[in-house]
């Protein structure tokens, strides 16, 4: 009989990022008892990660910003395919988010009156972005953290859910095994909150850490619920490219909201070359304004390189296809040159990077505020996740919730930079209390002992196997599908190339299961990256399905064969759920209507 | 350094004990001790357990003693070591060891616990929010860099040497509870705690911690310091003391 430790909540977190710690809160607020699952160390989360700010319509730079102007602007980000439920709620929610965790001790930089400050960021049309220098993300998931170990909230550190158990349709729970000695916890709930993050592990270039396997969705994914928007991946424009061991690092948008410039080989501001029709209003047609509306110009329109991330992203490597790249193939990203153009420049910069100063300099032996840094993209985001419901983020599966990026809907087919934290805070906050809800109401069901053996027994299948003689290990099958993933499901697609991916993730899924370990259950990185391999293979066949099937380029979508936007496209999301025969089957969604008042506001900021 | 090959000396082992062994691998331009880890447990040792997450300096995982040295593997170049002998790489000496590069951190969070939380004074404005200048949350916006590596209280003679984790906080959380101290809103009192419970006085500034620190807190200086000398101010100045009796309030941050 296989062994295992269980523990009993009203509410499990999966996933302990901002999503999973504010939907943790949220639900020990209503009462709940709750138990919050990390994949890491509390605090470690991708969270840590973000850099440029939360976006939110607190108006304390620009009194012409609000909600409406934020709905709008995430809309047109999102090319309309955005659930506007959520966009609508989560522009309306965010400034009291904001404002909810300055009164649990966060401190973000200043007006001159005092007030949080804001940044001008991509596709944000005033400065929207409250901010702590670059490190937002550390301010968050801390404030986050500090606030929650008082909440009475059962923390699992270091734990990894490999399998959801349904009961009569709903969830029931879900089993787990802990790093350190790798003994397996069933998590009996009532209800459970998915806020794992995102995939980006499935692709070689990238800005994610080691947990970005895709956990959420394919758990969500194999307990039944529907997967939505899976084709739009984000590649954010600027990640380091050089020295290689640093290949994927984020560089923050926030760069170019102080005044950073992307220019070519030739020096040349590129992005001036291409700007989108919808946009066409909306940006500075010279390089003078586009500087004055980085110094806080209300007259002035953005600079080009504040476009949308998967247009900047895709201008990048037109520049770098055409001969016109950077040294070690990517662009040039330049914040020296407002040198030129203020006092004190370096200290400026200092003080407004000062992790992006100390990146550079210490991985690159870069000095930013003398040098350009090399740019060029990388795998950064993916706005597809599980379908919600708008309201109460719940999945399709009753008790089971998802929030945060593991969450579809918000951003549709591209994300706006900023907005993830904001949405991890609202929609975080409103899983947790919705999952309370259903606790309290439904009650909980029981887990088959049955399911429960097996999903142990299937966990530890690659210990029985033992370590391949020819060398094959996990490491070797992961490092082949990011690099399929990499080559033909990227940032330029088309239909033969996908073809050719779907069949490597088929070989792969072969190997994978053949796939052993050495070694013993405790701390063993080889059996966790094993049992992790299968959640990136179900989400890259996801993502390159779904890619195949949307025949049009929108977003962080974008097919070389339909290299324009189709407006039948933008009626429909392309929702996966898994088959009787457990085939992945594809279907597509018509797109509610948008309600008159939300169609007029987004006329109105037109 | 093109396509030479470097050794590393790591420690594998368990709670039980361990020794150290020797890989080779090769070494690239830019390459930082994380990637050497990565390569070797990739193509040589599986099992090899190491902590990391962001890769970048940010999250605080991939903590070691590299050549004796409390670091950051993801932010440790190797061109920075001398690579014609091997490099030791070890896990934090301060904390009960779980495997090869990983050790039971787990005090530190047990510690954070015990720390009063922030309490905010009643809000500024009517709509329920607060001003504070940017001079005002300066100072603390330098301990809120800290990303919890844990390396102050690796390198901590206090922890390190004489063990005395039930007695001391250690520098992380004395950075920690100046900054909820000098928090321009917080309105709870932690000086006795940092006297009694916290064992603020085991620390003699010799700015270790400091010198370890991979977000250049100015950990002793700027943190422990002032809460010395606030500990001072409560306890041992009889002057002090008198006024404190009479105003019973709390020091303006």
């Amino acid at each position: 009989m296989a062994e295992y430790q269980t523990f009993e909540h009203d509410v499990l977190v999966v996933g302990a990022g901002g999503a999973g710690l504010r939907a943790a809160i949220a639900a020990s607020a209503a009462g709940a008892k709750v138990g919050l699952v990390c994949k890491s160390l509390l605090g470690k989360a991708h969270t840590v990660m973000a850099e440029g700010g939360v976006a939110a319509a607190l108006g304390n730079v620009d009194d012409r910003d609000n909600w409406r102007v934020h709905f709008a602007d995430t809309m047109r980000g999102g090319q309309y395919v955005n659930n506007w439920r959520m966009a609508e709620l989560h522009a309306r929610e965010a400034p009291d988010r904001v404002r909810e965790l300055e009164a649990w001790g966060a401190l973000f930089d200043r007006t001159g009156d005092g007030r949080i400050l804001q940044r001008n960021f991509g596709g944000h049309k005033y400065p929207r972005l409250a901010h702590v220098g670059d490190r937002t993300g550390l301010e968050m998931i801390r404030t986050l953290q500090d606030y929650g170990v008082h909440q009475g909230i059962d923390v699992h550190m270091e734990c990894t859910v490999v399998q959801l158990f349904t009961s009569g349709g709903r969830i029931a729970g879900a089993l787990g095994y802990d790093r350190e000695r790798g003994r397996f916890r069933l998590f009996r709930s009532k209800a459970i909150v998915l806020g794992t993050g995102g995939i980006g592990r499935a692709y070689a270039i990238t800005s994610n850490s080691w947990e970005y396997t895709g956990d959420g969705h394919a758990l969500a994914y194999h307990a039944g619920a529907a997967l939505q928007d899976m084709e739009f991946v984000q590649f954010h424009p600027t990640g380091m490219i050089w020295p290689p061991s640093v290949r994927g690092i984020l560089v923050t948008e926030g760069v170019r909201g102080e005044g950073g410039v992307l220019r070519n080989r030739d020096g040349k501001r590129f992005m001036f070359d291409d700007i989108p029709e919808n946009y066409r209003n909306q940006t500075a047609d010279n390089e003078e304004e586009g500087w004055r509306y980085t110094q806080g110009d209300k007259s002035a329109r953005r600079p080009p390189e504040l476009l949308t991330r998967d247009h900047v992203a895709r201008s990048i490597l037109r520049e770098v296809r055409e001969g016109r790249g950077s040294p070690h193939g990517g662009v040039f990203l330049d914040i020296s040159w407002i040198k030129r153009k203020l006092p004190n420049a370096a200290e400026h910069i200092i003080r407004k990077l000062p992790s992006m100063y100390h990146q550079f300099k210490q991985l690159a032996d870069i000095d930013i505020t003398t040098t350009p840094m090399e740019v060029g993209p990388t795998t950064h985001y993916i706005m597809g996740g599980v379908r919600v419901d708008g309201d109460t983020q719940s999945s399709t599966v009753p008790g089971l919730y998802a929030a945060g990026e593991c969450a579809a809907g918000l951003h549709g087919a591209n994300r706006l930079g900023g907005n993830s934290l904001s949405d991890l805070l609202v929609f975080g906050k409103r899983a947790g209390e919705h999952a309370a809800a259903f606790a309290r109401e439904q009650g909980g069901a029981s887990v088959d002992s049955g399911e429960v053996e097996e999903a142990v027994r299937a966990a530890l299948e690659p210990f029985d196997r033992g370590e391949a003689a020819d060398g094959r290990g996990p490491y070797q099958v992961q490092q082949e599908l990011q690099t399929t993933m990499q080559d033909l499901v990227g940032i330029v697609r088309t239909e033969a190339e996908m073809a050719r991916a779907l069949e490597e993730i088929g070989r792969l899924e072969e190997q994978a299961r053949r796939v052993g370990v050495s070694g013993n259950r405790e701390y063993n990185p080889g059996w966790h990256t094993a049992l992790d391999l299968s959640n990136l293979l179900t989400v890259s066949e996801a993502v390159t399905r779904a890619a195949i099937e949307r025949k049009e380029s929108r977003g962080g979508h974008f097919r070389e064969d339909y290299p324009e936007k189709d407006p039948a496209w933008g009626k429909v999301n392309v929702v996966i759920r898994k088959g009787p025969d457990g085939a992945m089957q594809l279907a597509r969604e018509p797109i509610r209507p948008l309600p008159p008042e939300l169609q007029a506001v987004i006329e109105e900021q037109k | 350094m093109a396509n030479e090959t470097a050794t590393f000396r790591v420690w594998r082992g368990d709670r039980e004990g361990g020794k150290f062994v020797d890989y080779s691998t090769g070494v690239s331009p830019g390459m930082v001790v994380l990637d050497a880890i990565h390569q070797i447990q990739a193509d040589q040792a599986n099992d090899l357990a190491v902590r990391w997450n962001c890769k970048a300096g940010k999250c605080g995982s991939c903590s070691a003693e590299v050549n004796g040295v409390p670091k950051l593997m993801c932010m440790t170049r190797l061109n920075e070591l001398q690579l014609d002998k091997p490099v030791t790489i070890e896990p934090m000496r301060s904390f009960p060891p779980v495997k090869d590069l990983v050790t039971d951190v787990s005090w530190n969070f047990a510690v954070k616990q015990q720390i009063k939380p922030f309490k905010p004074r009643a809000p500024d404005a009517p709509d329920g929010t607060w001003r504070m200048t940017q001079p005002d949350v300066d100072r603390v916006q330098e301990f809120r860099k800290c990303i919890e590596c844990f390396l102050c209280q690796d390198v901590c003679h206090v922890l390190r040497d004489h063990r005395l984790h039930q007695e001391f906080i250690g520098p992380r959380y004395l950075v920690h509870v100046a900054a909820l101290e000098m928090h321009p809103l917080d309105v709870e009192d932690r000086v006795p705690d940092l006297r009694r419970e916290h064992g603020i006085g085991y620390c003699n500034i010799t700015k270790c911690c400091t010198n370890v620190c991979p977000e250049h807190i100015t950990i002793t200086d700027n943190a422990i310091i002032p809460l010395k000398e606030r500990v001072v101010d409560e306890f041992f100045d009889p002057l002090g003391r008198l006024v404190k009796i009479f105003s019973r309030k709390k020091e303006a941050p």
